[in-house]
């Protein structure tokens, strides 16, 4: 008993210790120092809120300034520090101007302010004794950050030298032709971003590689009473926490006056006016990408349609003074992070970046370009799944080549609404992050759109790149704004346009027919996708889009065609081999492993066997069974002390004992179904093992018959035997079912059996083969007195030709008259054993039952040789007697004048067995 | 009679013994075998009778997600394959779960408690091999009813639907012949992930005497890992539940095939039937047989 509870608790130990050893939170490797930095002294002035994160281990280390996006806090990228930080990096993170605890307002990342804090920034990580110099005021410094924050780390990389690299993320390039595309006001997003700022509030928060799906909410962090550009004194932060927000100015909120004022005017007429082109330019990288020395990986988002990857590529051709490296994932912001791959190869590219040009170790990452494809979902984790692919050099928006597909279709007359509304919905600012809703719900209404559609494709197509097309649009008014669209068709109608992208047009000079038109070639947007086989392609014209800000005035266009080729750009990249795919490795080694096991373990079963079958104890070669002795326990309790008998050829040897002697699993043992603690059991000299093949010798019956019951008696009999192995006629069927008896019965299921049938059954299949030794429990159990008798008759004559019979029972009066020999057990041990004559001694005991006992004592006292009597009751006498022949003795008696009843020899068995064991009716079990 | 070197009687053979035949035939005419395998081939029919009675009131399939995986509900009808494939997909949560731990968890246990398992075992079938015989039958079951529900729905579903391109709606849709492969990997991907609870139900088999206890048991199992694959908390923990890759499956759906969860999943099943059918050898071939 103790065994088991020592395994279940070790087992349970070792359980909750691989249970805690995997959740135990990682000891953080880094400290953090919190500070108050005084931002670029303007006409507003600015305290920003900072946190240094420093490895702990001693000494100098390169340092990454570490920009979050619009609306988040320096918090948002507290993740990301603490991931630089445990690779040996000082991260100082900062929540810019305008935003959470800092004051001041938003500029946009202008160069006068956010761009001057973050050289102040610089300045204050120069001072630190934990950061590397590279020379006296400057840092060895690197800037990360995603959208706003990437946008700040190109700005910062122009205006100050002392960048060593950047990696800007999801950022972009130019704002008037991010928020301008075509011409077209982009007001969905742009709304979004000026709420966003409004409150400084957590918005889109910002891991390194994207925004995150759910729109502006309302911010939890303290707000911070907006400071008037006149006033002097640098402005304390509120000093502690609490949701009270303060006088807040709705319209502008914390942004700056000129960006507010910007805002408001391109939102009410949905023009770009010069002013606020001016703005907008001194804040975009494009006017200072020449000046940039700083190696800059670009990251940029397919699923984007704020800074969709156009913008990346005007980056990357902008920055010629240094190494460039571009790499596109399928997330972005309206795709958030991506699939794991996605985010794993971004954090890859990034890590390598930053060690290689800021901690100068690691290898040249080369500028090779790398994007990757949503091929599927997880099943597992229910997300996407994108597979990566890899070229060695950046091919830019026109692939690597091209392909070009036939559009066909007629000129339409489409209609603009008024307020251009309704209009289709392509996508939503943000939201997309299930994979279902973007691209699939877009939706064209009737009479605003024109499409032209290729035939399906037979080979299918891959597009990594800008498409293009030319159309022609004719306008009575002389201008026009359409929306240009690339739908992917399935055969089954359902079409899906990529990423919910789309070319916005505002076109000026047009005539009013068709056939003055000239063809406009229109650059779609860069997607990554596969069209399947099967797919066609439409180029959808519409007139009006929910993101965007049409025209106010109704209108119609005519629109046709320029030319009817639709230009593929496609690039011929290498699938990237993620470390998943050493799993089928594993998995092969795995395979291998539990093959050579089982061929192992196969393998020394059989040797093993071959060892043990070679002995044979010549002394016992012809005795059937030897038993020495044999000893089992169970645990404390004894149930066989010690038994040693034998069964020769030709005898039928009864077993017996009390119920709990140790008989059944005796036999037990004997049958190889347990393992005797100690002793040997002999079967033709074979030491007996559990599976030892020499028990193909024996035929038994132990503790009751054990039958299939869904088959019949004859079935049971005939599956026992095919499952010995051994040929049919060996069986000798007919034997075996003449001696069940059962008659037509054998054709019944067992089911229906009494017990007594299925024990004459069972004696009959332990007869099968006719087995050399016998062995029965109980043979006679559930029968009827006749068919004990013929039981008895059967038993004696199979002890012949050189076979054995071992039988048990509790009937002695059976055992009397079946067997010639008898073992007699007692609370595990053999108490008598020998021929049953032996046994039960020479002297014949007679009973009498006499009408009077007085009488017949006198009677017998004058008989000479009787040895003596006994008075048993008030009628019976037992006298044993001697030489006196039993005739004499009834003659005596009657002589005498006694009448006798019955006569009848005195169950001597049962005498000399309960001398042997005791009166006790306590089963010798019970001890 | 004749006794040939090792003492056994003539004509014994320890490899003749209860042969992978002999142990076929005598669980084929088991009431409960019959049954099952009969319920695999009605099921599908009821599948498709249901569709038809539904039909009426739906507009059909397609019509954008409500979710990726409920569109393996929309296309069932689009043909032979989808609709195999669906029958796979909403019997491979429970009902395949519980034929499996059927097979596999009554085969040692009925026999134990029918007490027909020491007569085998004194004839005497070498014990590892009376394991290993019932042990690949039981698989062969499981097999053929799992071949019987797949090969069942395909022929309806051809008949009904046509034999079309397998829409899976998670990407494209595939030709039929390669689609048909496809449905032969997810089948043969799920049986092995059902090695899991075939493992355990064998294993509880060789423990007890009740056979629905052993059946129970591994169904149990089964249920307890699907709940506390649920709780995302339990972060990388999950990994080794063993029904975590039991969607891997969808996988092998996708253009192109994503192997990655399935070839995971395939390790996992193979290392926890492993531990646990080396645990029923272990604990069998020294236990003492007392039924």
């Amino acid at each position: 008993m103790p065994r088991w509870i020592v395994s279940v608790s070790v087992a349970a130990v070792a359980l909750a210790a691989a249970v805690t050893v995997a959740a135990w939170p990682a000891q953080a490797a880094y400290t953090t120092v919190d500070a108050q930095i005084a931002g670029a002294s303007t006409d507003d002035p600015a305290l920003l809120d900072a946190r240094l994160y420093l490895p702990k281990s001693g000494g100098k280390h390169p340092a990454v300034l570490l920009a979050h996006g619009f609306g988040g806090t320096k918090d948002s990228v507290a993740q990301d520090a603490k991931d630089l930080a445990d690779r040996g990096y000082a991260v100082l993170t900062w929540t810019a101007r305008g935003f959470g605890r800092s004051t001041g307002h938003i500029h946009l990342d202008a160069p006068k302010y956010e761009v001057a804090d973050a050289s102040l920034l610089l300045d204050w990580l120069a001072q630190r004794p934990e950061v590397e110099l590279d020379a006296s005021g400057d840092p060895r410094v690197g800037v990360v950050g995603g959208s706003y924050g990437g946008g700040l780390a190109l700005l910062l990389a122009g205006q100050d030298k002392r960048v060593d690299a950047i990696v800007p993320m999801i950022t972009w390039n130019d704002l008037s032709t991010s928020l301008f595309p075509g011409g077209v006001f982009k007001q969905a997003w742009a709304g979004v971003f000026f709420t966003n700022g409004i409150n400084g509030g957590a918005g889109f928060g910002n891991t390194l590689a994207g925004a995150s799906a759910t729109p502006a909410l309302p911010s939890d962090e303290p707000a911070v009473p907006p400071v008037e550009p006149s006033v002097g004194p640098t402005p304390q932060p509120s000093s502690s926490g609490g949701t009270v927000r303060q006088r807040v100015d709705p319209t502008c909120g914390r942004w700056s006056a000129d960006m507010c004022q910007a805002y408001l005017r391109i939102a009410t007429t949905g023009v770009l006016d010069d002013a606020t082109r001016a703005l907008l330019d001194e804040r975009s990288p494009k006017a200072y990408l020449s000046r940039i020395t700083a190696p800059t990986l670009l990251v940029q988002g397919e699923a984007d349609t704020l800074f969709p990857l156009s913008e990346a590529d005007a980056n990357a051709r902008g920055i010629t003074d240094a190494p460039v490296r571009v790499a596109w994932f399928t997330g972005g912001h309206d795709g958030g992070n991506g699939p794991q791959s996605d985010q794993d190869r971004v954090k890859y590219l990034m890590l390598q970046w930053l060690d290689h040009y800021v901690k100068k170790t690691g290898a040249d990452p080369g500028t090779s370009f790398t994007y990757s494809r949503v091929t599927g979902l997880d099943a597992v984790e229910r997300g996407r799944l994108a597979t990566g692919y890899s070229v060695t050099a950046y091919p830019g928006l026109g692939g690597q080549t091209t392909t070009a597909v036939t559009l066909t279709g007629r000129a339409r007359q489409i209609a603009n609404p008024p307020h251009g509304r309704p209009a289709g919905l392509t996508s939503l600012p943000g939201v997309g992050v299930s994979a279902g809703l973007l691209g699939n719900f877009a939706t064209d209404m009737p009479g605003q759109f024109a499409r032209f559609s290729t035939q399906p494709l037979k080979d299918g197509a891959a597009i990594v790149g800008s498409p293009t097309v030319s159309i022609k649009v004719a306008s009575a008014t002389g201008d026009a704004t359409v929306f240009v669209k690339l739908y992917d068709v399935a055969p089954n109608g359902i079409a899906t346009l990529t990423n919910g992208l789309l070319a916005p047009l505002r076109l000026a000079d047009l005539p009013a027919t068709l056939d003055q038109a000239q063809p406009i070639s229109v650059q779609l947007p860069a997607i990554v996708t596969q069209v399947d086989a099967g797919h066609r392609l439409w180029v959808v014209v519409a007139t009006a889009d929910q993101a965007y800000l049409g025209p106010v005035q109704p209108q119609t266009y005519l629109v046709d065609l320029g030319s009817p080729t639709l230009t593929l750009p496609a690039v011929g990249g290498e699938p990237i081999v993620t470390p998943d795919a050493l799993w089928i490795w594993v998995l092969v080694a795995v395979v291998a492993l539990l093959l050579i096991a089982v061929v192992t373990a196969v393998a020394v079963a059989r040797v093993r066997a071959k060892r043990k079958d070679r002995a044979v104890v010549q002394e016992y070669a012809e005795t059937p069974l030897h038993v020495e002795g044999l000893r089992k326990t169970y645990g404390s309790f004894v149930a066989v002390d010690r038994v040693d008998f034998t069964v020769e050829r030709g005898q039928v040897v009864g077993l017996l004992g009390p119920n709990g002697s140790g008989k059944t699993t005796s036999l037990r043992a004997l049958m190889g179904l347990t393992r005797a603690t100690a002793g040997d059991v002999f079967i033709f000299g074979h030491r007996l093992a559990p599976g030892a093949p020499v028990l193909s010798r024996i035929g038994c019956l132990v503790e009751g018959p054990g039958f299939l019951p869904h088959l019949s008696g004859e079935r049971n009999l005939r599956a026992y035997w095919r499952a010995t192995g051994r040929p049919w006629a060996d069986a000798y069927f007919d034997e075996a079912l003449a001696i069940a008896g059962l008659g037509d019965a054998i054709h019944r299921r067992v089911k229906t059996y009494s017990h007594g049938m299925k024990q004459r059954l069972a004696v009959a299949q332990a007869m099968l083969g006719r087995p050399e030794l016998l062995v029965l429990d109980e043979p006679t159990d559930g029968l009827d007195p006749p068919q004990i008798a013929e039981m008895r008759r059967v038993l004696q004559r199979y002890a012949v030709d050189g076979r054995a019979v071992l039988v048990s029972s509790h009937l002695l009066a059976e055992v009397e008259q079946t067997c010639t020999h008898a073992v007699v057990l007692h609370k595990g041990r053999v108490v008598a054993s020998g021929r049953v004559d032996e046994i039960v001694g020479d002297t014949p005991t007679t009973t009498f039952e006499v009408s009077d006992v007085d009488l017949a004592q006198k009677a017998l006292d004058r008989l000479p040789g009787v040895s003596g009597y006994a008075v048993d009751g008030a009628r019976t006498l037992v006298v044993d007697l001697g030489d006196v022949p039993r005739s004499d003795a009834v003659g005596a008696l009657v002589r005498a004048g006694v009448g006798v009843d019955r006569v009848a020899p005195r169950r001597r068995l049962e005498d000399a067995f309960l001398a042997l064991v005791g009166e006790s009716t306590a089963g010798s079990g019970d001890r | 009679m004749t006794v040939d070197i090792a003492g056994a009687a003539a004509g014994y053979r320890p490899g003749r013994t209860h042969t992978v035949l002999s142990e076929w035939r005598r669980q084929w005419r088991r009431r409960r075998t019959q049954g099952a395998l009969a319920f695999m081939v009605v099921l599908p029919l009821i599948l498709l009778v249901a569709f038809e009675i539904g039909e009426d009131d739906d507009d059909g399939g397609g019509g954008g997600g409500r979710g990726q995986f409920s569109q393996l509900v929309d296309v069932a009808t689009a043909g032979g394959l989808n609709f195999a494939l669906f029958t796979l997909f909403v019997s491979s949560s429970f009902l395949l779960v519980v034929v499996v731990a059927l097979f596999c968890g009554d085969t040692v246990a009925s026999e134990a408690s029918w007490g027909s398992l020491r007569y085998l075992l004194a004839i005497p079938v070498p014990r590892a091999r009376l394991l290993g015989v019932k042990l690949v039958v039981a698989l062969g079951y499981c097999a053929l009813a799992m071949l019987l529900l797949v090969g069942t729905a395909l022929l309806a579903g051809t008949m009904r639907y046509g034999w079309h391109p397998l829409q899976s709606g998670l990407a494209a849709d595939i030709a039929p012949g390669p689609g048909l492969v496809r449905l032969l990997s997810v089948t043969g991907y799920l049986g092995l992930s059902l090695l899991v609870v075939a493992g355990l139900a064998f294993l509880l088999s060789t423990l007890t005497d009740a056979p629905l206890g052993a059946v129970g048991g591994a169904v149990l199992l089964f249920i307890v890992s699907s709940i506390l694959d649920q709780i995302t908390a339990l972060g990388g923990i999950r990994n080794f539940l063993p029904t975590h890759y039991a969607q891997a499956y969808l996988g092998l759906l996708t253009t192109p095939v994503q192997v990655d969860d399935a070839i995971k999943g395939a390790i996992s099943a193979l290392v926890y039937a492993a531990v646990f059918w080396g645990a029923a050898w272990l604990r069998f071939l020294r236990k003492d047989v007392t039924s």
